[in-house]
């Protein structure tokens, strides 16, 4: 194995550089700060490998062509931010309807609306979950550095690839533009996932009959099986159904196809929870100061934890169940005014005090604040 | 090949009948696209047909190719994708006159600016049928829609002369009446290297056809026969002339440089420079 390189880099570079070293060969992006440094790094690089970049004519459209592509076996990414991924719901629920293995980056600035371009939030939690319409299965992930960015990304083509899921990777203005030290592992070092492919006939194929896991083989499109894609409810054939058992049959599988890999694709780090009094709980870039309000609290002798999950959605409703127990208050900080301090208060089902403390001016949290909402609730 | 070995060739079978009304025109758009794929030489493994939202987009479900039925208007950003990522397959769109020249408009405008080699077959109704019978951008002007019931007050888009404007590579526009010629045009269309439009004018007798006294195909017919003007014939008249009445033929076939060829040229271009 070759040694690992170490660079200075920009979040935005560690995700196009992850993808490319997913096997990412298909990019389609409309400009948006402050995710634009992904589509021009990817204009460059993704020719060099043979792949292909289009910059589309609106944001929809660039939803709509990455999961054209990833139909004819091509592994596809697509970046955005706030307002754009907005115009991206209706085709992420087609995604997740007709089981489509597709990256989306939401590198989050302060909204509504237009809001503050250049100013990370985390306003974007719940749209990453709820954004489209319906009762469709997604999964959200969060890294809360450059290194994580790098590892994160590749986990998400992962995921998508093995569960055929639509993968949400929610970084914010300052993980996409903080450019910090990164080790790049060795290509040889890295698990990559492929997604299934069938080996049936194609007279025999059923394009929507899952296996064990939950999850149908695919057919890319041009290989003779000749199957029909569409985003009404369809049965296992592939074609629209009316039946309500086989739709009922259907949402439910989308779901218990991720409740199946759960464990696997659940990713949270603890940090000191098991003696903790206090658990601070945080994701993305409010994480960085909640560690630094951790080890200072830890230096006064207070015990104080964290939980930092990776994997927002699924929610790690377990992990916060087993801590609450022990712990007497949780604080949440979060870049928004309460998002997923509402998951926390549910999970822990009154077992601990859940407190929030939140921002919305564009600005991170410092882990001094931390260390006050810490020494006030002590 | 007869018709009915035409539809055991090209057609899943299996999934008739068909969701179109009694005396619909897109019956008849879509035996013109099976003559015409059938004459194309098209490998049926190595073509990809894509359809976005409304009546003649289920056609999509019905044929025996690898299909992908989209959200509304966005068929062709889809097939965008679809035909990038691997420029060896053969890309055909379905899309109707809402989906296309409405929610879809602006991908049809950019699909054909970049000349990127999809055929797109407009299945244009006059109407919004599938949510039963508003006005859409190629309702014509002073007619009939549940939603213009004091008569139809916007001028029709001439998805035509947009496309030729933005740059497609070959445009035509034919009837359902003038069946022969629209297979021809479509089969041009499908061997036409870049971006292709053959706009069918077809008919709603249920809802278009009901709200503006031609409540049959038939008369849906008759009244494609009466304002289809060939284009030769229409140069010669005035505006006045043509009013209410409507250019059918070939009106654009012209070279252009292809997407996919182009971006075959940045791979190429990208991996040199690396070395």
């Amino acid at each position: 194995m070759k040694e690992p390189v170490v660079k200075l880099m920009q979040g935005n570079e560690a995700c196009t550089e992850a993808a490319l070293a997913a096997g990412c060969s298909f990019y389609a992006g409309y400009p948006i700060t402050p995710s634009t440094e992904i589509a021009e790094l990817m204009a460059e690089r993704l020719p060099i490998y043979g792949g292909r970049f289009i910059q589309m004519e609106d944001e929809i459209a660039s939803m709509a062509a990455v999961i054209g592509a990833s139909l004819t076996g091509a592994k596809s990414l697509t970046a955005t931010s706030g307002p754009g991924f907005s115009l991206k719901q209706e085709n992420i629920g087609y995604a997740s309807l007709t089981e489509v293995p597709v990256v989306v980056v939401n590198v989050q600035r302060v909204g509504p609306s237009t809001g503050m371009a250049t100013s990370p939030a985390q306003g974007d939690v719940m749209q990453a979950r709820w954004g489209t319409h319906g009762d469709h299965p997604i999964v959200v992930l969060a890294p809360s550095s450059v290194q994580e960015t790098y590892e994160i990304t590749i986990e998400a083509f992962n995921i998508a690839e093995e569960l055929r899921v639509p993968v949400i990777l929610l970084l914010d203005e300052v993980i996409g533009h903080m450019r910090e030290k990164i080790v790049i592992p060795d290509k040889d070092s890295l698990k990559i996932t492929n997604r299934k492919k069938t080996d049936a006939r194609p007279e025999d194929f059923l394009p929507y009959k899952a296996d064990e896991d939950g999850v149908p083989p695919m057919a890319d499109f041009g290989t003779g099986y000749r199957t029909h894609v569409t985003g009404l409810f369809h049965d296992e054939t592939g074609f629209p159904t009316g039946d309500p058992k086989k739709a009922d049959a259907l949402l439910r599988r989308l779901h218990e196809k991720l409740d199946k890999a759960k464990d696997r694709i659940t990713l949270v780090e603890e940090i000191e929870t098991e003696d903790a009094d206090i658990v601070l709980f945080a994701y993305g870039s409010s994480a960085r100061p909640a560690l630094s309000a951790l080890r200072q609290a830890r230096e006064l002798g207070i015990k104080v934890g964290l939980i930092k999950p990776i994997t927002i959605w699924p929610f790690p409703e377990e992990v916060v169940d087993r801590v609450a127990k022990k712990a007497k208050t949780i604080i949440v900080p979060e870049m928004n005014l309460g998002q997923l301090i509402r998951e926390v208060e549910r999970a822990s089902r009154g077992q601990a005090d859940v407190i929030g403390l939140n921002r919305v001016d564009g600005e991170l949290f410092k882990p001094e604040e931390i260390l006050e909402k810490i020494k006030e609730v002590r | 090949m007869a018709t009915e070995e035409l539809l055991d060739e090209h057609f899943r079978v299996e999934t008739m009948p068909h969701i179109w009304c009694p005396g619909c025109g897109h019956g008849i758009v879509l035996g013109a696209l099976m003559r015409a794929l059938e004459k194309s030489g098209f490998e049926r493994d190595k073509t990809v047909i894509v359809s976005g939202i409304g009546c003649s987009s289920r056609a999509t479900g019905y044929l025996d190719y690898d299909t992908l039925h989209t959200t509304h208007g966005r068929a062709l950003a889809f097939a965008t994708g679809v035909k990038l990522a691997n420029p060896e397959l053969n890309v055909v769109v379905i899309t109707g006159d809402g989906d296309a020249s409405a929610i879809g408009g602006n991908h049809f405008i950019h699909a054909a600016r970049r000349n990127i080699d999809i055929t797109t077959i407009i299945f244009n109704n006059s109407i919004y049928g599938m949510t039963g019978g508003q006005y859409s951008p190629e309702t014509p002007e002073a007619s009939w829609a549940t939603t213009s019931p004091y008569g139809h007050i916007e001028r029709t888009f001439d998805l035509a002369e947009l496309a030729k404007a933005a740059g497609a590579s070959y445009v035509a526009r034919g009837t359902t009446y003038h069946v022969n010629p629209l297979s021809n045009y479509m089969l041009k269309a499908l061997k036409k290297k870049g971006f292709s439009v053959v706009e069918a004018i077809s008919g709603c007798p249920t809802y278009f056809g009901r709200k503006n006294k031609m409540p049959t195909g038939t008369l849906m017919l008759q009244w494609q026969k009466d304002s289809a003007v060939p284009r030769t014939k229409a140069d010669k008249l005035s505006a006045e002339e043509m009013k209410g009445k409507f250019v059918i033929g070939e009106l654009q076939d012209i070279d252009l440089p292809e997407y996919t060829e182009e971006y075959g040229k940045v791979i190429k271009k990208a991996q040199e420079r690396r070395r």
